[in-house]
């Protein structure tokens, strides 16, 4: 056990066997690699290993996490990539995170990610970009792109991330790793910090399809501490996992193909479709007449909660306070020097969209204009099993190119922000690369709660592939 | 569009500060952003429900009961100002 | 003078009886060690969700229904902002849009109505957190945060503005409580912060059917608060008004030592709350069936008790609805009734002797130490002539203090009336004997002079004898 990068969780599961010993082995095994690696890519907020091992037995006994930093962690410093946040201890776990454990998982690390998960390139962390692991002058996406980057390059197992607007997908896409986000309610919120309430869902980000159905067994289901999270049964998705794709509708939507999508993006999506066609699956046509307004509906509704979600960050009772002998003194000061350039800027924009005179003409209309997404989805569904779409509409991009304009950094989310309007569940697979090496993702969109048609789906592409197999030279 | 909003009372709503250059360079960006939003005027809206959850459930409850959290020291502990079992703040003064 | 007319409004808010917090698990128990009721959705850590507790819903609907208002089929939660250091999440979660129930009414009878009643509408009530509490006396530079009321269920109950005069704010407060009171849904504790009032008021010229600019009050510590902070403000705006001046739409607190309202520094922040739709909690419907069902349930209500009183017992209007206005006291009326006291008796020694001896004692009605059984027994001594009415005066306190019966005390101060016939004549003559010029007077015509003869026996008798029958004695032997 000398380099972990390879390994997925099944691997390591099945190198541990249950035992104390051999889970230390990999986990200072992962802990060299992260020493190595990590000056160069920023991955990690924090990187620990357990004092003692006495692993819990269970699917996951022994296996090293890594968790997006937003998700609480009892003991841990839980920052969100925020200055906020500093000192914040939490005295609990989320739901996820007890789950994990009970599963007999080792937490390891926090992953860096955009503060609060505001971004699409992890430039807005606090702790400093994290850097692509194919080309350490890109980024890796966001938010959840320390995941997707410590995953990619071998500095972790396995990762958790959440997904507000494409932050699972689109980082999954630019590290050519699996990410997946679950339908809404399927996983349970409790824990995780706050970004859009009815947006917001934590989901896997692994090596391979087989490795984010067992995250997503150990974690879906009911939680009675989340009102939102859904009562419907959990289906054994690792049992009914299959390449069995024959008969099997797959839609390309003609709106996904507009302006703006990268020629070598568009090239892999087609590839994939023939390569579903190979497999015995049927291409079929279909429309999602409103996919243009994703953006617009989305920076009106996940800005607003996103308002009202950090109002808490006041100085008052955890993380930072910045002292003054005045009140509002105190919390303006606390929230200036806690909260960066993208979290103002969506606080004041979301604080807009909700004020008294605009409320019917911005939020109240986005929220109108968010019910045709899922009728567009429920149509489509009535045609086809499953959607193929492009998860970004580019290869990573690089540092800095789009930190002057967020407007354009907002369009990078255009493919995947319509599963999150919807409540549907999405994921994201290594599709290919450009002539350069940059990652491509392919995106697959289900049936809301029919994540097990959509792992297997996915699982069809990448037996049938090898992108999944490609490493990145570091 | 930047006649729309009043940047200071916006960020005087949000608790926010905002420098001299970051009032200019917000006030473009949101403008720009409203500017795009903007577009949704082109949806016909009327008679369309507004969504607000996406999760079809409803009645959810939990029951009467009385768990002790005793996470009281925990907190206090890691608060960035405690006095006792308080956690103090700057004088409030407009309250009786 | 005059020449002005109020109009109130009030808002209410009863902190229910849930065991446990609205959104979370952590006790309700008052007087608990600062910030020792919390955990970490009380308390807005981040990553935290709400969960509605099923009894603060139902006991809305039970308010609802005792105030006639409907009871909304489908209802939502929203998000109140605003920043304060006792609101832990910088949201309020309460209901916009969608309350629980709306559109009701209460009666009210102020005493100097003469008996006529009155309907306040009820607009809305709604279910809301509670925040905080903020402690500044002896905190020195700066003010401490106690969460313990952070999450405590409130059902804020708003009027329409149909309150013409402080007497019938006051009377509306004393029945909204009652009904709560009967309801069991609230202790409606007003110290301990279980019954608060925020009231508003704006004067118009009478006859002028437009509102003119409000006031809000608060800081009203009582009911009495309540009445004395209107009159104070109905004064304060017709003086303001009759020098031609213009009422402010503001925020006064009411000093209640130097019994005046005070101007609340405008706030530097303006007010814009921005709801929206609670996103953490899901919609909420509720059956027909469902209400249907609690309503079934609901007790006996004051206005009902009260017409039952008159009607089965044969009392007054007013006597009626001083005893069912405390729900105890209709109660112990009742139970005393049920052991065998004639209810007007009951009525009348209950209201003044019993009140009055509890009163004089600083003893609340929770205290009384007289049991409905004790207190029947009494009268019935009364009723059958063992004791007089003048003599039960005396025992009553005696019940208070020895906690002893009737019985054992007439029986042990050997107070026993005393209705042998034989012996009070023989005092009769000896009284008439003694007292030549009351007698004089009596036989010329002046009747009232049978007082004094009358006094004189019981005095020989120390108070035991029997009025009725020396009464009779003497007007035979003077005859």
């Amino acid at each position: 056990m000398t380099n972990p990068e390879p390994l997925t969780i099944q691997a390591a599961a099945r190198f541990i066997q249950g035992s104390s010993e051999k889970a230390r082995t990999v986990a200072e095994a992962l802990k060299k690699r992260v020493d190595q690696l990590d000056k160069s890519i920023n991955a990690y907020i924090q990187f620990q290993l357990p004092k003692t091992f006495e692993i819990k037995q269970g699917p996951l006994a022994g296996v090293p996490i890594s968790v997006k930093d937003n998700l609480c962690t009892h003991g841990w410093e839980t920052t969100c990539g925020s200055k906020v946040l500093k000192g914040f201890i939490p005295p609990y776990d989320a739901t996820v995170i007890r789950k994990l454990k009970e599963a007999g998982a080792v937490i390891v690390g926090k992953c860096n990610m955009d503060e609060f998960a505001f971004g699409s390139s992890n430039e807005s962390s606090a702790f400093g970009p994290v850097k692509n692991p194919w080309d350490l002058t890109r980024v890796p996406g966001g938010s959840s792109g320390g995941s997707a980057a410590a995953v990619s390059s071998g500095e972790a197992i396995a990762a958790l991330g959440s997904d507000t607007g494409g932050s699972i997908r689109q980082p999954a896409s630019f590290c050519s790793v699996v990410g997946l986000k679950p339908t809404y309610g399927r996983v349970s919120r409790y824990g995780l910090v706050a970004f859009g309430s009815s947006l917001d869902q934590i989901g896997p980000i692994t090596k391979t399809v087989e490795d984010a159905a067992l995250l997503l067994q150990v974690m879906a289901g009911h939680d009675p501490l989340d009102s939102t999270s859904a009562q419907e049964p959990v289906p054994h998705y690792t049992e009914k996992l299959s390449k069995q794709v024959n008969g099997l509708k797959i839609g390309l939507a003609k709106e996904h193909f507009a302006a703006g999508l990268d020629p070598d993006v568009e090239k892999a999506i087609r590839q994939a479709a023939k390569t579903y066609q190979d497999l015995g699956a049927k291409i079929v046509d279909i429309s999602l007449p409103h996919s243009r307004f994703a953006v617009h509906v989305y920076y009106i509704v996940a800005t607003a909660e996103a308002s009202s979600n950090l109002g808490r960050y006041d100085g008052v009772r955890y993380g930072l306070r910045v002292p003054s002998s005045n009140l509002t003194e105190m919390y303006i000061d606390t929230r200036d020097q806690g909260f960066g350039a993208e979290a103002k800027r969506r606080i004041l924009l979301g604080t807009f969209v909700l004020s008294a005179g605009y409320y019917d003409a911005y939020y109240l209309r986005g929220l109108k204009a968010r019910t045709f997404f899922r009728r567009d989805f429920e149509e489509a569904f009535k045609q086809v099993d499953v959607i193929l779409t492009p998860t970004a509409p580019t290869p990573p991009f690089k540092l800095g190119e789009k930190t002057g304009d967020p407007l354009a950094m907002y369009l990078s989310d255009l493919y995947t922000i319509p599963a999150n309007l919807a409540g549907n569940p999405a994921i994201s697979i290594p599709g290919g690369f450009t002539n350069r090496d940059l990652p491509i993702g392919i995106q697959l969109i289900g049936k809301p709660f029919d994540e097990a048609t959509l792992l297997s789906t996915a699982y069809a592409f990448e037996q049938a592939t090898d992108f999944h197999k490609k490493k990145p030279r570091i | 569009m930047s006649e729309k909003f009043n940047i200071d009372s916006l960020a005087d709503l949000a608790r926010i500060r905002l420098k001299k250059e970051e009032k200019a360079k917000l006030t473009n960006d949101l403008s720009k952003i409203l500017g795009y939003v903007e577009a949704l005027g082109q949806l016909n809206l009327e008679g369309i429900e507004p969504t607000t959850h996406v999760a079809k459930l409803e009645n959810v409850f939990r029951a009467d009961e009385v768990k002790p959290a005793l996470v009281r020291e925990e907190v206090l502990k890691h608060s960035p100002h405690r006095e006792g079992n308080f956690f103090k703040v700057p004088k409030v003064i407009d309250q009786a | 003078m005059n020449t002005y007319e109020p109009v109130i409004g009030l808002e209410v808010h009863v902190q229910l009886a849930t065991k446990s917090k609205i959104f979370c698990a952590c006790s309700t128990k008052f007087g608990s060690e600062p910030n020792a009721n919390t955990c970490p959705i009380c308390m807005g850590l981040p990553g935290t969700l709400p969960v509605l507790n099923e009894q603060a819903l139902r006991l809305a609907m039970k308010v609802g229904l005792a105030l006639n208002t409907t009871i909304a089929k489908r209802i939502k939660f929203d998000r109140k902002n605003y920043f304060y250091p006792d609101l832990p999440k910088a949201y309020q979660i309460s209901q916009y849009d969608m309350p629980v129930c709306a559109h009701g009414g209460l009666t009210i009878q102020p005493e100097s109505s003469g008996g006529i009643t009155k309907q306040i509408g009820i607009t809305r009530a709604h279910l809301e957190e509670d925040a905080g509490k903020l402690l500044h006396e002896g905190v020195k530079d700066g003010s401490w945060v106690d969460y313990n009321r952070a999450g405590i269920p409130l059902l804020e109950i708003v009027s329409e503005p149909d309150i013409r005069s402080p007497e019938e704010a006051y009377d509306y407060l004393t029945r909204l409580k009652a009904v709560l009171l009967y309801l069991e849904v609230s202790d409606c504790n007003m110290e301990e912060g279980s019954l608060r009032c925020d009231a508003n008021v704006s004067l118009r010229p009478k006859g002028e059917s437009q509102f003119g600019t409000k006031v809000e009050i608060k800081n009203l510590n009582s009911f009495k608060a309540v009445q004395k902070a209107l009159q104070y403000e109905i004064e304060r705006q017709t003086e303001a008004l009759e020098q031609g001046e213009k009422i402010a739409q503001e925020t006064r607190l009411w000093n209640d030592m130097q019994g005046k309202t005070i101007s609340m520094r405008s706030k530097e922040h303006a007010h814009d709350y921005r709801y929206f739709p609670e996103p953490d909690l899901v919609p909420f419907t509720v059956t027909e069936k469902e209400i249907e069902a609690v309503r079934r349930a609901l007790p006996e209500l004051p206005q009902a008790r009260k017409e039952r009183f008159v009607k089965n017992f044969g009392l007054s209007d007013y006597d009626a609805s001083v005893l069912v206005n405390d729900k105890v006291l209709g109660e112990y009326f009742e139970n005393c009734v049920k052991e065998g006291a004639n209810a007007k008796l009951a009525c009348n020694w209950i209201q003044t002797d019993l009140l009055g001896a509890l009163n004089e004692r600083c003893l609340s009605f929770d205290q009384n130490p007289i049991t409905p059984k004790h207190l029947a027994g009494m009268l019935a001594l009364i009723e059958n002539n063992t004791i007089s009415g003048k003599i039960g005066k005396d025992v009553l306190p005696l019940m208070i203090d020895e906690k002893k019966t009737a019985d054992q005390i007439v029986k042990e101060k050997n107070l026993v009336q005393v209705t042998d016939t034989k012996l009070l004549e023989d005092i009769a003559e000896r009284v008439i004997a003694a007292n030549p010029n009351p007698v004089e007077q009596y036989k010329s015509g002046k009747t009232q002079a049978i007082g004094f003869l009358v006094g004189q026996i019981m005095k020989e008798t120390k108070g035991k004898a029997n009025p009725k029958i020396v009464n009779e004695i003497l007007q035979k032997k003077l005859s």
